[in-house]
């Protein structure tokens, strides 16, 4: 069926402003009149992508992913990603593709008037790779999705691991969340680089905010503790909750280090631990 | 062959390891500590290894072994300097270094040193003289 796809690209090179026109009608219509994206781009958006699509198809392109459909593809993962990007529906999005079907067609349907055979042919062919443009479009649309969904993955583990100067030579790692060996990553780097640029001799590790503490999770807070031990700095957990320290025990988890219920009683112990007293003034009531 | 400096300081030893260690050195470095343990009568073996940036699981054996040796001598070990990534990957590799005390730098490390026991041994090297002194 070469000459088919032969055909098809000079229909599409030589009524391109028909079919620009149609499609667009076609796109305007499709997402309601919405606004998000200007007139003007979505018209230079299908005249790129037509006639990358009509390049491609002159130079003997037969499947989506033949070199020759580059500039095409390239032109579509843009469209995809930016559209993903500004919170387009999978719908609107896998649109812009198919909507070409219909001016393509009519092009198509235009130009043989009388031959049923040849119509139904050349529209077979065009289906067939315009599908696979369009999953092409949504296989990008899902990629762009998930390198956000990524992005802020990597954005929450770093906001929650904030490590805390308390005192001089004290630390204080206050962990929210639950603890993978992930985030246990990131907070053991975060720790002990602290450590470094403190020469902190203390660490509380308070684990008020972990909601669960299993076997797996106490193992990650001891190989913390045995790296800040590795540095020089000792630990001291505190903020164990009565319902997660009798799981623990039921559980059969041995933490085998200093704990305090409390972050208030940790700072104590520390401030007792580097030879510090606090000493409560009398105020005068003004 | 390459071997790696032992100086001493008072009762202590000090060791630092400044060039990424082999195998052979590793060794070199064992027989050399425990003579010199013997040697100067030591009670303390601080290993800087705040130049060390691969570590390996024959380098953590090492470090282990070296305190095993020290504490058969008689000697404390006190590893100081140790890098986060070179924490990180000794605690993943499982060797946590139980027998070995950790200080952040060298200063913390001959105050851990100095303090405790340390300071006592001195003053019973010469008993004599530290009574004389009491007196007058």
């Amino acid at each position: 069926m070469e000459d088919g796809f032969a055909a098809l690209s000079k229909i599409v090179s030589e009524r391109e402003s028909e079919i620009v026109a149609h499609w667009r009608q076609l796109l305007v219509t499709a997402s309601g009149g919405t606004g998000r994206i200007k007139d003007a781009e979505v018209e230079k958006q299908c005249r790129d992508f037509l006639s990358a699509f009509a390049a491609g198809l002159g130079a003997g392109a037969t499947v989506a992913t033949d070199p020759a459909f580059d500039s095409a593809r390239e032109l579509l993962g843009g469209v995809s990603q930016s559209r993903a990007n500004q919170g387009f529906t999978p719908t609107e999005t896998a649109t812009f593709v198919f909507s070409l079907k219909e001016p393509l067609f009519e092009q198509v349907r235009a130009s043989y008037p009388d031959d049923t055979a040849r119509v139904a042919s050349l529209g077979w062919d065009m289906t067939q790779i315009l599908d696979q443009l369009g999953l092409y479009t949504m296989e990008v649309y899902q990629r762009s999705r998930e390198d956000v969904v990524r992005r802020q993955q990597d954005e929450i583990a770093e906001l929650s691991t904030p490590v805390v100067k308390l005192w001089e030579g004290i630390l204080a790692l206050p962990l929210i969340g639950t603890l993978d060996s992930a985030r246990t990553q990131v907070v053991m780097e975060n720790l002990l680089q602290a450590i470094v640029d403190q020469s902190a001799d203390l660490a509380i590790i308070d684990i008020t905010g972990v909601p669960t503490v299993d076997t797996l999770v106490a193992q990650h807070l001891l190989k913390t503790i045995a790296a800040a031990r590795l540095m020089g700095a000792d630990c001291i957990v505190s903020g164990i909750r009565p319902q997660i320290a009798q799981t623990m025990v039921h559980l059969g988890v041995e933490l085998d280090v200093v704990s305090k219920a409390t972050l208030a009683d940790a700072l104590a112990l520390a401030f007792q631990r580097t030879g510090r007293t606090v000493v409560r003034k009398a105020v005068a009531k003004g | 062959m390459d071997r790696i400096p032992i100086l001493k300081l008072g009762r202590a030893l000090l060791v630092s390891i400044q060039v990424d260690i082999h195998d052979r050195l590793a060794k070199a470095l064992e027989e050399d500590l425990s003579e010199r343990i013997v040697a100067t009568g030591a009670r303390g073996v601080m290993i800087d290894i705040s130049g060390l940036e691969i570590v390996d699981s024959f380098m953590g054996r090492m470090l282990d072994n070296i305190a095993a040796v020290s504490r058969l001598l008689d000697a404390d070990t006190v590893v100081v300097g140790m890098r986060p990534a070179v924490a990180i990957t000794l605690v993943e590799l499982g060797l946590s270094l139980t027998g070995v005390k950790t200080a952040l730098n060298v200063e913390r490390g001959m105050t851990l040193i100095g303090s405790g026991q340390y300071e006592e041994i001195e003053g019973d090297d010469a008993p004599g003289g530290g009574d004389e002194r009491d007196e007058g």
